[in-house]
């Protein structure tokens, strides 16, 4: 039985005489909506890399559902159901979105490694991605490459991969962050229809958006946790205050 | 080309090259040699194109299989007399599956110039192998006395080379068969994805790992029959096969018919090793210059290679056409 | 030792500049060439012929990478290789039909020939020469790349390009500077090391793995990391012409292929 969707024991990450990450202990529950901010340089991140594996914690163990996948690289984090959106536009640029999507849900399906019968004729795959297209308003892109997207469309594709690997825990790293304003509408709507049994951990800069989604909220300042709670708890937070209003002045 | 978006169905422009190949069966008699020798770079490029323009592993190395192969054919023929021709095709390619495998597992951890270095040292290992084992290579003086027994036991290796020709273009055909289901396959599409960006391929699940060690074998397979193919055309084997100069020129020739796009395999060879049999033995300077011209030229202006520009003076004559029938339908209301 | 001062300019262009130069053996090829005619042509002594090679080559190289080595930078690795392949086969053709095919004529100064008598052994004065020249080579280079401003800016952009031109660091102008500098040590090296290594047409293509060797081995970006990698193979190649001649250069591929799988930035590299 798993009390947690994804859960980090004492997790510390160290590049030589430089901490970057002291003693995390964080929860996420099941079907959470929980959002992670800190200021610049908090070490965000970095934590988010040592979720899904790209970067190795100098000590401490992190659990998905339950199983310890410290030591998992991040393909078999993918197949055990962890997935995440990047910062950074991390897509196919040349390739189509219907491809950008469909070859996450193969990797899923397991039909990614069959030689023979042509992708294009797996119709099993393309008509999920068709349909996850659709619920993310993509579908008439299916076919235009990536890179001839604007760009807020494209951080929707972003989230399409993700969701096309039926994660059981989604990672957003600032899925608006550079997206303007009459698109992040957009984003937001969807994050918002998101199925309700996925735990979703959200960062964000964005305090509007924030507090629009998060139910659980948890402040990252240097490397360790300051304080969790609700977002009425961490609004009247003096703590929290101190560290955004020093930032807003400094 | 590959992906989930894409037609597989076969066009018909894709039997031009089987239509020429038999066009120059019946036709150049005279030539047919030098065109089973093409036929067999035309498959050892495919080889290499399923690993760069596909999978994107940039390699100077690649010739290890082919002379691999190529010697692996030679050595059963001249000192062990295994004539057979398709046993020698098979320890040969065996033997490159084998190099293949143990290697790619060893290298493909690295990237970029680390990867490449460490194919060009692979190469050089193996040939500095057959330069120093001459009592089994035959070393510096190449290993001859190569005999093919009648394929089937029927068609012999004539004088002029028809028996070869044929031969090798049945087995361009069949690898050609094979490349063009892995390229339109989910497979060939996860390639194509590892090759455009291999952060997001890992943030899809993908071993990425394990899936190029198996591309990068079934390449070297490839390139080890190709290999053994040329050994058993040319009835002999030798040091040329090897090393740094045979990759450098099929990855020219690769590049100059156009990467990635399956049909450069066979537009590449075919121009590069012909312009060769003309201009390089009369004027090898100046066909070393214009080779290196046309390279620095390609790099800068057609990446595409042939086919590419191709490809770009066909779209410029379709865009021109279809404005002039947009206005001649606006001139004719 | 001929290796290093050649393999340190490569380190320094393709750990800075990212871009994979195998054509680095044509600078070399040209510093040599250019020793010789000047020298058996117009008479010059030996150490200004030296300097010529460094110079010409140097402004030679700012030419060629302005009109197109920078188009390139952002190009990817494989169009690198390709441009670099190109540019051998051009200057290779460039040689023979210039050159002839023999290796070009090197006549060393008298006060370079010839033995020198050292703890009781008698050593080849030209090669004692070169391993002064090349430490102070490395003294000079360490000197200017660790305690300079322009070292500095160099070991910044090396770092992170697009941060050390937010801070106002001219880039392409570094990149300029820096590629003539590896180029025309390129150059001198070829032009030293002409006794030893012959200098004719063939040259860059059959010394490019040796020069990439010692570069991968040694690690991009590294000033000492070629010099290390250059005595190792030096002393392995000596070792195994002595002690097992078969086995000639196999070892040292073998021992590449270890060290590189070991660490892959090189036993000095960067970004270890």
């Amino acid at each position: 039985m798993a009390a947690s969707a994804l859960e980090t024991q004492k997790l510390c990450k160290s590049f030589g005489a430089l901490s970057v990450a002291e003693d995390i202990d964080f929860r996420l529950a099941p079907g959470a909506r929980h959002a992670l901010i800190g200021p610049n340089g908090a070490g965000k991140t970095t934590f988010v890399n040592m979720l899904t594996g790209r970067i190795a914690p100098s000590s401490g163990r992190i659990l998905l559902e339950g199983h310890d996948i410290t030591k998992a690289n991040q393909a078999a984090r993918v197949r055990r159901g962890l997935g995440r959106t990047f910062q950074i536009t991390t897509l196919f640029r040349s390739l189509p979105v219907l491809d950008n999507v469909a070859l996450g849900i193969a990797e899923r399906d397991g039909v990614a490694r069959r030689m023979w019968k042509p992708a294009s004729r797996h119709t099993e795959i393309t008509d999920e991605a068709l349909q996850l297209l659709a619920t993310l308003g993509l579908k008439d892109d299916a076919r235009t490459p990536v890179q001839d997207l604007p760009y807020g469309r494209q951080r929707l594709v972003e989230i399409a991969i993700a969701l096309g690997l039926k994660p059981k825990v989604l990672l957003l790293d600032e899925p608006a962050a550079g997206v303007p304003s009459q698109d992040s509408g957009r984003i937001l709507e969807i994050l918002g229809a998101l199925p309700s049994d996925i735990a979703i951990l959200i960062i964000e800069h964005d305090m509007d958006l924030v507090f629009r989604f998060a139910s659980r909220i948890t402040v990252l300042v240097a490397g360790e946790i300051l304080v969790e709670g609700t977002p009425e708890e961490i609004a009247s937070d003096s703590r929290v205050r101190a560290v955004y209003l020093g930032e807003a002045h400094g | 080309m590959s992906g989930y978006t894409s037609n597989p169905r076969i066009r018909w422009q894709e039997s031009l090259p089987w239509i020429l190949a038999l066009g120059a069966f019946f036709l150049m008699p005279e030539y047919l040699s030098l065109g089973a020798r093409i036929l067999t770079y035309i498959l050892w490029a495919l080889s290499l194109d399923l690993i760069l323009g596909y999978a994107g592993i940039i390699t100077l190395g690649h010739s290890a299989f082919f002379g691999l192969g190529a010697y692996t054919a030679g050595i059963l023929s001249a000192r062990y007399g295994v004539t057979d021709p398709f046993l020698q095709l098979l320890a040969a390619a065996a033997a490159a599956a084998l190099l293949g495998i143990s290697t790619g597992a060893v290298i493909l951890r690295t990237k970029a110039l680390t990867l490449l270095m460490l194919t060009l040292a692979i190469t050089s290992i193996v040939l500095e192998i057959a330069n120093k084992a001459s009592w089994l290579t035959g070393g510096a003086d190449g290993l001859s006395g190569v005999t093919v027994a009648p394929i089937l036991g029927l068609f012999k290796f004539d004088l002029f080379g028809r028996t070869a020709f044929l031969y090798c273009l049945v087995a361009l055909f069949l690898g050609w068969l094979i490349v063009r289901r892995l390229i339109y396959s989910p497979f060939g599409a996860m390639l194509t994805g590892i090759r455009e960006n291999t952060t997001r391929m890992h943030a899809v699940g993908a071993p990425v790992y394990w899936r190029l060690v198996l591309v990068y074998t079934i390449s070297a397979t490839m390139a080890g029959i190709a290999g053994a193919l040329l050994t058993q055309v040319n009835q002999f084997v030798g040091l040329n096969v090897l090393g740094l100069e045979p990759s450098g020129d099929l990855l020219v020739m690769l590049i100059l018919g156009g990467v990635g796009r399956l049909y450069g395999a066979f537009v590449g060879p075919v121009v590069y090793l012909i312009a060769q049999d003309y201009l390089a033995k009369q004027y090898p300077e100046y066909w070393y210059f214009g080779i290196g011209l046309l390279l620095i030229v390609v790099v800068l202006f057609a990446r595409g290679g042939i086919l590419g520009l191709i490809d770009k003076v066909r779209d410029k004559w379709l865009q021109a056409l279809s404005r002039h029938r947009s206005s001649a339908k606006a001139s004719a209301r | 030792m001929i290796l290093y001062v050649i393999s340190v300019g490569l380190s320094i262009t393709m750990g800075l500049m990212g871009f994979i130069n195998l054509a680095h053996g044509v600078f070399a090829m040209a510093g040599g060439y250019i020793l010789s005619t000047v020298m058996a042509r117009l008479g010059v002594p030996f150490p200004l012929a030296l300097a010529c090679a460094f110079l010409v080559v140097s402004l030679g190289s700012v030419v060629l990478e302005r009109l197109l080595y920078s188009r390139l930078y952002a190009a990817g690795e494989l169009s690198q290789v390709l441009f670099s392949i190109g540019l051998i086969l051009m200057s290779m053709a460039v040689a023979r039909l210039v050159f002839g095919n023999l290796a070009a004529p090197i006549f060393l100064p008298d006060y370079l020939r010839g033995q020198v008598h050292v703890t009781g052994r008698d050593f080849p004065t030209y090669r004692v020469f070169l391993i002064f020249f090349s430490a102070l080579l490395i003294v000079l280079l360490w000197f200017g790349v660790e305690r300079t401003r322009w070292g500095a800016m160099v070991r910044a952009a090396v770092d992170n390009r697009s941060m050390a031109q937010s801070v106002g660091i001219n880039t392409s102008h570094l990149f300029m500077i820096t590629f003539a500098l590896g180029s025309g040590l390129a150059g001198l090296g070829g032009a030293l090391g002409a006794d030893i290594l012959p200098v004719q047409w063939s040259y860059p293509f059959e010394h490019l793995v040796s020069f990439l060797i010692v570069v991968a081995v040694g690690g991009l970006g590294s000033l000492c990391g070629p010099f290390v990698a250059a005595l190792l193979i030096g002393v392995a190649d000596t070792a195994c012409k002595y002690w097992i001649p078969e086995f000639g250069a196999f070892l040292i591929y073998a021992a590449t292929i270890g060290i590189l799988l070991w660490r892959p930035m090189g036993l000095f590299g960067v970004r270890a």
